[in-house]
């Protein structure tokens, strides 16, 4: 009598997916059929993540989906949408819950809501103002898409788009007093291009230095830090500097004094120095110390730059002309590479050490140079060799057409019946 | 003393190669000579740029290495590492391709003087042969370097050949040596390059040049000049003159527009936008792109392939289709034919260049 029993258990789980195949969905049934907002929902969820994850309407909004009574259907279990206040809470009813996750989803994060509660979104919504962002501003509503798709409002190309939707809106902003030129400053800096033109994904966009669920404006103490996740090295150096006591000090944050925050500009010598458009100028007057340093490493660099270039040039020109300088090429790239270097060796402030990189990337650079040269001197080479074999060639081109020109008078002249280069066909 | 000593080495080689016999062939020989006669010299650039394949390609042959690993870099060492190894390979690129257009216009002006006709017709057809033999070296050839334009063209090329109804995948798998382009790939056409095909195609060349010496030069119908030059020396003088000439082309372009290098191949790399193949397979190549994907419910591409080996098979035995042709009568339906073919390979052929995403 058991085993009977087991047998049907086992035979009714075998086919217990084929009833919840069957299963009615009252909820889609009667939404498909309205209008406008109360429609919208259904076509979207179509391609939202939840539902991959075979969550259905009542999974977050409770309810009998098995019935088309508008009254039977929303039941006890009944949630409705929630107000905007309460979405952080509602929707962090399953993702701030390790064990709800951990049946659909384990490697999700369970900490966003918590993060979302420190972030100056959550700490405004405490308060009541409710203008403020929640989940569905930036991930959506009812079409949630997962973030590794591009077509994902937090997909890393679409970050600028979506935080700009209210940080970039006059209106919205102006209550707080921040400016809205944050997504405009980005896109026209160094990390937007990589972003967009080199379709850099790790490339910095707005929740990479300012956190996504935890989203704060980083203190003038930490926008180092912030920096430091990716440029360790310049980091390094400028914890070593004169620098970073003066600048701890003031009380200034450390990167962006020199190279701004959100609209950071590809860096180059032009940023050091004394000249127009040179920062140490900022803080440095003439005759101090430091603008003299600043005005020394500029000229070590400047020097070393000017015969990079006439390098490249000549390298250029070279290849132009159809001689073979590839592994030249390969070399001038390591000379760039020791130029990007002593560039960066800036953020130190070490004259000597500057010295000795520019010093090293000369050498090689001397290398390349010598390369070029001969290429060039080769393909002046070839250039008169040709010369020379034309004039030979055309010399020896003109004596064939002469002499074919008399042979041919020559049988013109014998013409006739019989005559000698001529025959009957 | 001098003289003695030349003659005794004359006399040596003579009484072994027949040389005098040769020479007195040569002498006695004589082309006919009218309005049209230009012509035939095309047939003699074609045999001149023929021996400057087989001398430049034996020279790189020092250098090349048909490795997966080596091949593009032995490739930069002969462009800049090698003496003069630059002009080698660029000769050798350059004068196949002007070979290649060499042999069109030998083939088609030898069409429109309709010199296939009785008793050529094998010259004709072996003439036809080396053509298609060429191409095939040009196609083999243009993947040895390894580069990114190389290895999608073949892989374009493979895949055309690969659509071939029933024994498409068989000549695929046969082509590449494997499923797809790999070590095995470039093994076959080097060995396809230099060994198979200039073995073949040297064999066809002496076929065609003894057909040629012993059958002579054709006269267009209708022509009824007697007009005659000795073979030896006018002819030839002529035929130096024109291939003078193509080496101060040949110079000049190799200076100017030494034969490229390109990036190495990546297999793993996505193919790059308007790849083609080597521009005498374009005007196929076009069509089968623009050909409907279904004519009478049969598969469009399938349908020009096979419509092209026919066409092929057609012109192979044009000297026993045109009958007109061999009683020696004009025959204007294969003129009008020839001159829609060329028409029709010039202007693929170009706007494939001019046409974007053609």
């Amino acid at each position: 009598m058991i085993f009977r029993g087991a047998r049907l258990l086992a035979a009714a789980s075998l086919f217990a997916p084929l009833l919840a195949f069957g299963q009615k969905n009252g909820c889609v049934d009667c939404h498909s059929q309205l209008e406008g907002n109360l429609k919208a929902p259904v076509a979207a969820y179509a391609a939202d993540i939840h539902r991959e994850f075979g969550l259905s309407c009542r999974d977050c909004h409770g309810g009998n989906a098995g019935t088309d009574d508008i009254a039977l259907a929303k039941d006890k279990s009944f949630k409705g949408a929630p107000t905007k206040a309460k979405i952080p809470l509602f929707c962090g009813g399953c993702h701030a819950n390790a064990a709800v996750m951990r049946a659909s989803n384990p490697s999700l994060r369970t900490d966003q809501l918590s993060q979302y509660e420190t972030s100056r979104h959550g700490q405004l919504l405490k308060t009541g103002d409710t203008k403020v962002a929640v989940c569905t501003d930036c991930h959506g509503v009812h079409g949630i898409l997962s973030a590794r798709l591009p077509k994902s409002r937090t997909f890393p190309w679409n970050i600028p788009q979506t935080c700009g939707r209210c940080h970039a809106d006059k209106g919205l902003m102006e209550s707080y007093k921040i400016p809205t030129d944050q997504v405009d400053q980005y896109m026209a800096g160094v990390h937007a291009r990589a972003l967009f033109e080199k379709k850099d994904l790790t490339a910095p966009v707005c929740n990479s230095c300012h956190g996504n669920h935890g989203a704060f404006p980083p203190a003038a103490s930490s926008v180092a830090s912030v920096c430091r996740q990716c440029h360790a090295s310049a980091g390094e150096l400028f914890s070593k500097s004169p620098h970073k006591k003066a600048f701890d000090d003031m009380g200034m944050g450390e990167c962006d004094a020199c190279h701004g925050n959100h609209k950071i500009l590809p860096p180059s010598t032009a940023m050091i120095g004394t000249g127009e458009g040179a920062v140490c100028v900022q803080c440095h007057d003439k005759g101090s110390r430091g603008f003299e340093v600043a005005g020394e490493i500029r000229r070590t660099l400047d020097i070393f730059t000017g015969r990079y270039g006439e390098v490249e040039s000549l390298l250029s020109l070279a290849k132009r002309k159809g001689v073979e300088v590839s592994d030249a090429e390969y070399s001038l790239l390591d000379v760039h590479t020791t130029l990007v270097s002593a560039e960066n060796l800036t953020h130190g402030l070490d004259a000597a050490e500057i010295g000795k990189a520019v010093t090293d990337g000369e050498t090689a650079l001397l290398g390349v140079r010598a390369v070029a040269v001969a290429a060039l001197k080769e393909a002046r080479f070839r250039r008169e060799g040709l010369a020379v074999t034309t004039a030979i060639l055309a010399l020896f081109a003109v004596a064939l057409a002469l002499k074919v020109r008399r042979m041919a008078r020559v049988r013109r002249g014998a013409a006739g019946p019989g005559a000698p280069g001529t025959r009957p066909s | 003393m001098g003289k003695s000593v030349a003659r005794t080495v004359w006399e040596f080689l003579d009484e072994r190669f027949l040389i005098s016999d040769l020479v007195g062939f040569a002498r006695k020989k004589t082309v006919p000579e009218h309005g049209r006669s230009f012509w035939y010299f095309f047939g003699g650039i074609c045999l001149f740029l023929t021996a400057i394949q087989v001398a430049t390609g034996g020279l790189l042959l020092l250098y090349y290495s048909p490795q997966v690993g080596a091949a593009h870099e032995s490739v930069q060492f002969i462009m800049g590492g090698v003496k003069f190894g630059w002009l080698i390979r660029s000769v050798h690129s350059w004068t196949a391709n002007i070979l290649i257009g060499m042999m069109f216009v030998h083939m088609f002006s030898s069409f429109f003087l309709k010199a296939y006709r009785k008793p050529r017709e094998l010259t004709w057809m072996s003439g036809f042969a080396l053509l298609v033999l060429f191409m095939a070296f040009g196609f083999s050839g243009y993947l040895l370097p390894w580069n990114e334009l190389s290895y999608f063209a073949t892989r374009v090329g493979t895949d055309i050949a690969g659509s071939l109804p029933l024994v498409g995948s068989w000549l695929k798998t046969v082509i590449l040596g494997g499923p797809d382009i790999s070590q095995a790939t470039l093994s076959r056409f080097y060995w396809f390059h230099v060994a198979l095909l200039p073995v073949v195609a040297l064999t066809l060349v002496a076929v065609h040049v003894i057909l040629v010496q012993t059958l002579g030069m054709s006269k267009p119908i209708g022509e009824r000049g007697t007009r005659e030059i000795p073979f030896f020396p006018d002819f030839i003088y002529k035929d130096a003159l024109g291939w003078t000439l193509i080496l101060v082309l040949v110079g000049v372009l190799c200076v100017f527009l030494p034969w490229e290098i390109g990036t190495k191949a990546d297999p793993l790399s996505s193919t790059p936008l308007g790849i083609k193949p080597e521009w005498y397979f374009t005007f196929m190549f076009s069509t089968l792109k623009i050909v409907p994907a279904h004519i009478f419910s049969l598969e469009g591409e399938k349908l020009a392939i096979l419509g092209f080996l026919a066409g092929g098979l057609l012109w192979l035995l044009v000297p026993f289709l045109d009958r007109r042709a061999r009683r020696g009568e004009r025959s204007p339906l294969f003129t009008w034919i020839g001159l829609a073919l060329a028409v029709y390979i010039v202007v693929m052929t170009v706007l494939t260049y001019t046409v974007p995403r053609l």
